[in-house]
């Protein structure tokens, strides 16, 4: 079989799990509600009261539409439902309007579409976005390509990533697999490419369901000759190194190692204080971090190395895997770009560990790694919903899934899976909570340096995620090197 | 999975739904002069925290009794004023005498629900891990399901975590006496029930069966020898722990009695409000509050409950055994709630005979996803409909009163009216919040809801009572294994 059969008394509890995920959202849904949701609500906005035109020129609100066209059209036809809930929510004008109709619609709206998501595990959406559906759609496009159904999953990937482009992160792993093993339909004895299996016709088809998809989803724009503005919208790359809350990466760690170093500079009598660019010292996370004593870092130098890093993926160029092999690069893909990406939103950490969790079950290395990584990824999102009321929630739905996880998968896999360091890093999580959420509030600092919380959040995450990638791609790198052995 | 991490997910996720609720409006929100419960907690924190122990349940210059007076015995005052103490520490503004009247703000909502959390986790849940774990029946994965199910019961969490009160405390009190009496440590539990009993006076309808079962088993162990022992153990217990309870008001008789008014208003008269019970439901039809006086009324419903309490408890003493107690339970709480004095809505605790109050708080998402969620839960993991032969639903008896009907399986009855019954609930629910009442008769949907639910209890109280009383007096020899 290609997925691990659950074993028979482990389905039961499945529809058990899907109605108390479905239940836990229905009644959140008076909970805190982020930026997000005025995003959306705009948005719904936009494509209901305004021409097709004006929908990438409109910037009466600062949430400007910067998702691709499909993502566009699937508000519009959400517009229509909303207009039955509450006909204010839709008027343009209506900056940071929050109806209780308006909420519960937006709530709902997300409930119904997770619909498609509830295939997956646990996935806290208090803050607001369409991911549960969009991460559905992933989902589903894997599983189609680990049924063989290659061509739907193409379909579904590009549908994808019409709707949300961040997906642009791990197309290049499906080009790859969808080129090496969809259209070359034959393998050599060894596993290496044989060149005469190339099919033309499987490329066409490929090719015409990612232009016709695209076309579907920019042909309005182009006809229009909006292209570059739309491309303007999705891809601003004024922004800055990092968000404002660092995602936990490679850049929030060079961060730290900057900081560090001007500080012992200063110390030292080595630098002078006056020569270091301004708000260094206490400006703490600003979008535009200006490093001291490190090379700055341009978009190139990033997207450099984030192809450099997943480099690795050309093995299954090499020796395809089947369709296993391909999760193993997507994930790798996803946390490649999360490491080393400009301006990575930490939310991307999801991209990576939604695909691991059906690896997940699959082998005891990577049960362990995904632990690391699932757990050390849930908690950096914790900075996102910073109300008193919301923390019990988060605090409870962190628990819940961690106790899940591990004890759904020590079951599977007889002893445990951690080693005693990596077990010590994460109950430091705890420590880490308690500090930020706790102690650091009621400490004299809270007022003079207020972002040290999301500092140490931050550094300390990165430390996992760093960890987590590492190991998973010496893991890949292993089986690489296997293959090559059993070759000669 | 083992038991533990699967009993602390169920745990996890029923304090996570908890918390969701109390994340909405609570009782009496924003509506001054009076508010609602929610204030009423709150002026008790300030009075029990500003005034002297002698002053608390007396109409003085500083405490208006009008206004949210302590109308629950000491325990409650003695919870308030430690949570008053916490209060102080965080922001003494919101215990001020008289300046903190009407307080609400979101820091004041926030400590208010972790009162509540905290001594739920304390008390209740325990309880219930206990109970489910040593005095139910059936596998691992049944008793784990049994939690969960108690856990998600829509009443408790809509009530303590919306409308706002500490029914938890108490309730949770209760059930330790009942764990704690099932593992066979008497005294231990007529301990834990008096503590329960001084929290809240409603665990009365409680009462009685406590009182059989233990003065039945010391009848059991003969009052010659042991039992007499046991009788007196007891009773030393309840009377020291009463006295425990009563202390700082034990000093002046005026004291005693003046609680003792507060505690049981009988000025008040047979009902207020729409109650599911027989007096509201009897006015509808005789105006009986104004045939009657308040005297002959107050006797008219002690004697009433007293005889609809008095098979089951006879029973009880004649045969005290656990399962007679947890029917006895059932038995008496009904029937205090369908007869006694001054009846709350509240005291029933189930959830869609409260909708009026729930629409009041604006609870109604709560109240529809955690019903809704409940009863899927229920009927998906206890196998509820699996259960519905004849000779689970021990319907022996009744098979033999409907002998002129001898084809009809009992069974598939009992299903069918629960569809009709859930059906009638949505029903009535959605008229409620969709429609409005026609003028001539404003009050239509309150009372037919209160009807309706009263026919229900009026049904439930004489099947629980055919079903204890029908049990035969002296097991047979094989049935003594079946743990009860």
């Amino acid at each position: 079989s290609v997925m691990a059969t659950p074993r028979a008394d482990d389905w039961s509890w499945f529809p058990a799990l899907a109605l108390g995920v479905s239940f836990l959202k229905c009644i959140l849904i008076n909970a805190y509600h982020s930026t997000d949701f005025e995003v959306h609500r705009n948005w719904l906005a936009i494509t209901h009261s305004l021409p097709v035109s004006k929908w990438y020129h409109e910037n009466t609100s600062e949430w400007t539409l910067d998702y691709p066209p499909l993502f566009a059209w699937f508000e519009y036809s959400l517009s229509h439902v909303a207009q039955h809930f509450d006909k204010e929510m839709l008027v343009v004008q209506n900056l940071i309007y929050t109806s209780p109709a308006t909420i519960l619609f937006q709530r709902l709206s997300v409930i119904v579409t997770d619909i498609v998501f509830i295939y997956a595990c646990f996935h806290p959406d208090i803050h607001f976005q369409y991911n549960g559906f969009l991460f559905g759609i992933l989902l589903l496009s894997v599983a189609r390509h680990l049924q063989g159904r290659h061509l739907e999953g193409a379909l579904l990937f590009t549908v994808l990533l019409n709707l949300k482009h961040i997906y642009l992160y791990i197309a290049p792993a499906y080009g790859i697999f969808l080129l090496r093993s969809y259209c070359f339909t034959k393998d050599n004895t060894d596993g290496s490419v044989r060149w005469s299996s190339f099919s033309p016709v499987r490329l066409v088809a490929l090719g015409s369901i990612v232009i016709s998809v695209g076309a579907l989803s920019f042909g309005p724009f182009i006809a229009m000759g909006q292209l570059p503005q739309v491309l303007s919208r999705l891809f601003p790359f004024k922004r800055g190194l990092c968000h404002a809350y660092w995602a936990p990466n490679v850049w929030a760690l060079y961060n730290m190692v900057d900081k560090a170093l001007s500080v012992l500079g200063v110390r030292l009598k080595l630098l002078d204080v006056a020569k270091l660019p301004k708000a260094s010292m206490t400006g703490g996370l600003v979008q535009e971090f200006q490093h001291s004593i490190l090379p700055s870092v341009s978009p190139s130098i990033t997207l450099i190395c984030t192809l450099l890093s997943i480099m690795v993926m050309l093995s299954i160029w090499c020796r395809p895997r089947g369709a296993r092999g391909f999760l193993r690069c997507l994930v790798v893909c996803a946390l490649g770009s999360f490491m080393f990406g400009w301006h990575v939103h930490e939310k991307a950490i999801l991209m990576a560990i939604l695909p691991f969790s059906i690896l997940a079950v699959e082998s005891r290395e990577d049960a362990g790694i995904f632990l690391m990584l699932t757990t050390t990824g849930h908690y950096s999102l914790f900075p996102l919903l910073f109300t008193a009321a919301e923390l019990p929630i988060k605090v409870l739905l962190m628990l819940l899934f961690t106790l899940y996880s591990f004890t759904s998968l020590k079951k599977l896999f007889r002893g445990s899976l951690l080693n005693p360091l990596e077990t010590t890093y994460l109950l430091g999580l705890v420590a880490v909570e308690i500090l930020c959420e706790v102690v650091y509030p009621l400490s004299p600092w809270q007022h003079t340096l207020p972002f040290v919380p999301l500092l140490v959040t931050s550094v300390y995450c990165s430390l996992g995620v760093s960890y987590s990638f590492i190991r998973l791609y010496v893991s890949l790198l292993r089986q690489h090197g296997t293959d090559k052995h059993k070759q000669l | 999975m083992e038991n533990w991490s699967l009993v602390s997910i169920c745990v996890l996720f029923g304090l996570t739904a908890r918390w969701a609720v109390s994340l909405n409006s609570y009782s009496g929100a924003g509506k001054p002069p009076m508010f609602g419960d929610y204030e009423a907690q709150r002026h008790w924190q300030e009075v029990t925290y500003n005034l002297p122990v002698h002053e608390w349940y007396f109409n003085t210059t500083d405490n208006n009794l009008n206004y949210w007076g302590l109308d629950y015995p000491p325990l409650t005052a003695y919870h308030s004023l430690l949570c008053a103490h916490v209060a102080k520490l965080i922001n003494p503004d919101w215990v001020e005498l008289h300046a903190s009247r009407g307080h609400e703000s979101y820091g004041h909502k926030l400590f208010m629900r972790a009162t509540v959390l905290v001594a739920d986790l304390l008390i209740y849940i325990p309880a219930v891990v206990l109970y489910s774990f040593y005095l139910s029946e059936g596998s691992n994965k049944k008793k784990v399901c049994t939690v969960l199910c108690i856990l998600l019961y829509p009443g408790l969490i809509l009530i303590d975590y919306g409308h706002f009160q500490y029914n938890s405390i108490s309730l949770g009190l209760a059930l330790w006496g009942v764990v704690v009496l099932g593992l066979g440590w008497d005294v231990l539990g007529s301990l834990a029930f008096v503590l329960s009993l001084n929290y809240k006076q409603m665990e009365l309808y409680h009462s009685l069966p406590f009182f059989c079962y233990l003065l039945g088993k010391c009848f059991k162990q003969g009052l010659a020898g042991r039992g007499l022992f046991l009788l007196v153990k007891i009773a030393v217990t309840v009377l020291v722990t009463f006295a425990l309870c009563w202390l700082p008001f034990l000093s002046d008789p005026g004291q005693i009695l003046q609680v003792v008014h507060r505690l049981f208003p009988v000025g008040r008269g047979l009902f207020e409000d729409k109650v599911a019970n027989t007096w509201c439901s009897l006015n509808v039809l005789i105006k009986i509050k104004t045939i009657l006086s308040t005297d002959t009324q107050l006797y008219f419903s002690l004697t009433t409950t007293l005889l609809a309490i008095l098979p089951s408890s006879i029973k009880l003493l004649m045969k005290p055994t656990l399962w007679q107690f947890k029917l006895a339970l059932v038995n008496s709480s009904l029937a205090f709630f369908l007869f006694s004095f001054q009846v709350h809505e509240k005291s029933i605790l189930l959830p869609a005979f409260m909708l009026p109050l729930f629409l009041k708080d604006g609870l109604l998402v709560p109240y529809v996803v955690t019903s809704l969620a409940f009863l899927f839960f229920s009927i998906y993991l206890l196998s509820a409909f699996e259960h519905c032969s004849e000779d689970k639903l021990r319907l022996g008896p009744y098979r033999r009163l409907l002998i002129c009907m001898p084809r009809m399986d009992l069974g598939r009855v009992t299903k069918w009216k629960f569809y009709f019954s859930i059906t009638a609930m949505a029903g009535l629910s959605f008229m409620s919040v969709a429609l409005a009442p026609p003028d001539q008769l404003p009050d239509l949907f309150p009372l037919l809801v209160s009807v309706f639910s009263y026919l229900h209890f009026l049904g439930l109280l004489l099947y629980f009572n055919i079903v204890q009383i029908a049990e035969p007096l002296q097991s047979v020899r094989k049935n003594q294994k079946k743990s009860n």
